[in-house]
């Protein structure tokens, strides 16, 4: 084991839940303002997630009064509160830029179907 | 190197060095040397690697032989006597240190990767002559090239120190020590830690 592993390690959040790209996220993210601390929460798809470790970092897009809003956000940051997968999105690529280019109902992404429960 | 996150929850970036506790060999003193230093050694090394004057060396201050010998300038050596063992819990966090070592080999550069010369045009007619120096000196005056004019060479391989890095953990459990920012040498290389000289605090 690398010494770069053990300090590594120390940083890393166990509490994030599975998520991938054309999922859509709540994240809830600790504003400081002053001395006060607030919870806000970003909503909106994830159209990436890159790197390893801690260095790991996902993108959420959202429309913001037809504006698109994109923000990346570290996943082992402790910036983020919690991170709830609202739905699970069904897309055929990792990158999902092609959003960006696309409004209204073409930019909707398809929610993947579960596997049947018995 | 690797990341941290500060109290702030910024990401910091850090270099991790492993600091092996180092044992001192001998002090250097004004009168007898005519300079104040601590000579230290670090790991542990086998005895028939080494010859007879370093085997007579280690024997006489009565302590391991280790990998080198590396001599640490200080103001007075009364605070250190042979056979001590220093550790990397003399230092904390938001020290100011300066980083020494041998940078990684970049072989035989060019003045653009050397000396970061801006090349020539990639066109307007430019031929074979895109990554070249330029002009190195005038005419029939002084007819020569001066002393020290930047061209290609070797690069790397250079004992370089990093000035005023900042210390941003120092793990004694782990004999590890985390520095804010990049250091000289390769991974896997060593490094001379010290106070930071200029600045700092």
């Amino acid at each position: 084991m690398n010494p770069t592993d053990l300090i590594d390690r120390d940083s890393l959040r166990d509490d994030i839940p599975d998520f991938a790209p054309g999922d859509t996220l709540k994240v809830h993210v600790r504003v400081v303002e002053g001395s006060r601390e607030r919870v806000q929460v970003f909503q909106g798809a994830v159209i990436r997630r890159q790197g390893s470790g801690v260095r790991e970092t996902f993108t959420v897009r959202k429309l913001s009064f037809g504006v698109g809003v994109e923000r990346t956000f570290p996943v082992h940051s402790p910036v983020i509160a919690k991170i709830e997968v609202v739905t699970k999105g069904d897309v055929r690529r990792a990158k999902l830029y092609y959003l960006r280019d696309r409004t209204g109902k073409a930019a909707k992404i398809k929610e993947k179907r579960q596997p049947f429960n018995r | 190197m690797s990341q941290v996150w500060d109290d702030q929850n910024r990401a910091v970036a850090v270099t991790i060095v492993r600091v092996t506790p180092v044992r001192v060999v001998q002090l250097k003193t004004q009168d007898r040397d005519g300079y104040a230093a601590v000579q230290v050694t670090y790991g542990s090394r086998k005895a028939r690697t080494l010859n007879k004057p370093e085997t007579g060396h280690f024997e006489a201050a009565n302590v391991d032989p280790g990998k080198r010998l590396v001599e640490l300038r200080v103001t007075d050596t009364t605070d250190y006597t042979v056979g001590d063992e220093l550790t990397v819990d003399l230092l904390n966090a938001g020290d100011k240190v300066d980083v020494t070592a041998i940078s990684k080999g970049k072989g035989f550069a060019g003045g653009m990767k050397r000396h970061n010369f801006s090349g020539q045009g990639a066109s307007h007619g430019n031929h074979k002559h895109h990554r070249a120096p330029g002009s190195v000196g005038a005419c029939a005056t002084p007819a020569r090239v001066f002393k020290g004019t930047r061209m290609a060479g070797q690069m790397g391989s250079a004992r370089v120190t990093t000035l005023n890095l900042e210390v941003v953990k120092a793990d004694a459990e782990r004999n590890l020590l985390l520095i804010k920012g990049a250091v000289p040498g390769p991974r896997g290389g060593m490094v001379v830690i010290r106070d930071a000289i200029k600045g700092g605090k």
